[in-house]
């Protein structure tokens, strides 16, 4: 599981606004096997950024998420992809925080039966910068 | 000979009249253990699940297509399960009744465990912002019903059923209730 990002923040009134920008490729996988068995529908991929601030001792914000349903590829092959959602933070933590880690999970949806969440092995650190960026447009 | 052949209807209330007084007790006391019995093991579910409606149907097509209109879900809501984005949620916005399914995508949590967090509807395009009460821009812990666990297809369609069409509620009440009074203890 591997993820290159490019990242910065603009400032904003309250909170600081990230932008990430990302490539993954994974493997999707159940132990050795195959994750779309007999009873698996499908699965709600999503990558979130996970992070500490003054504000809050814990952060979490879902960037892009995806819907893979049984049938699909199990592998993903993603380049400079941008997050889908905005990545506000509560405050102004983003700026010079050098500890968010972005990782991968998935919610894997039965047929029938237990819905359990799956984190991915492998996660990316992503350090912002100490400055906010006003050059690049968004 | 014999006279006219009497109608299924006929028996019914031959039946009823020739039943003394304490059968008819009986019947009912049966019944009424059924539904205690039911009221039960709901509310021993309530306690062990913790959570206040440990399972409930899914209304809308919001999460499709994880969850469809008719499906069941089933619900915890532990006090030390920490909320985590990704985890489906059924909350209540304040003042009003209808549980909503939905998924966890932010999470701002303090040190002392104050947690605000925002969802958003899988098959929706925005977040749930919207449909939280006027000038409130997050949920907390006190909002939850519980997180879903496990769910089975379908199943809750009976429910939206008889919550659309009243008639088919009373019919089946009146049907159950019908066989449970006649039913002959050999």
């Amino acid at each position: 599981l591997r993820k290159n990002v490019e990242d910065f923040t603009g400032p904003r009134e309250r909170s600081d606004l990230g932008f990430v920008t990302f490539d993954i490729t994974a493997d999707i996988l159940n132990g050795k096997k195959c994750i779309f068995d007999w009873n698996v529908k499908q699965l709600f991929l999503y990558l979130s950024a996970e992070y500490s601030t003054k504000n809050n001792a814990l952060n979490q914000v879902v960037l892009w998420d995806k819907i893979m349903l049984r049938g699909d590829n199990p592998r993903l092959f993603l380049k400079d992809m941008q997050s889908k959602y905005f990545f506000f933070d509560d405050g102004n933590g983003l700026k010079g925080n050098r500890n968010v880690t972005l990782t991968l999970s998935w919610n894997v949806v039965p047929n029938a039966g237990i819905l359990p969440l799956v984190t991915g092995s492998g996660h990316v650190s992503v350090p912002f910068p100490d400055t906010y960026e006003t050059r690049k447009s968004y | 000979g014999r006279g006219p052949s009497r109608g299924p209807a006929m028996d019914l209330f031959g039946d009823l009249r020739r039943m003394n007084k304490r059968q008819l007790y009986y019947q009912v006391l049966n019944f009424a253990m059924i539904v205690s019995s039911a009221l039960m093991i709901w509310k021993g579910l309530i306690v062990v699940t913790g959570s206040e409606s440990p399972i409930v149907v899914v209304l809308s097509g919001s999460m499709e297509p994880a969850f469809h209109r008719g499906d069941l879900l089933f619900l915890t809501n532990f006090h030390d399960d920490p909320i985590r984005a990704g985890e489906i949620v059924v909350f209540k916005v304040e003042g009003r009744d209808i549980p909503i399914v939905h998924r966890v995508i932010k999470i701002h949590e303090k040190e002392n465990g104050n947690i605000k967090f925002l969802t958003k509807g899988d098959n929706n395009e925005v977040d749930d912002r919207g449909l939280y009460k006027e000038g409130q821009n997050w949920l907390e812990k006190k909002d939850v019903v519980g997180r879903a666990r496990g769910f089975l297809p379908y199943v809750g369609m009976v429910t939206i059923i008889m919550n659309d069409y009243p008639k088919f509620k009373y019919a089946l009440l009146a049907v159950m209730g019908a066989c449970v009074l006649l039913k002959r203890e050999s």
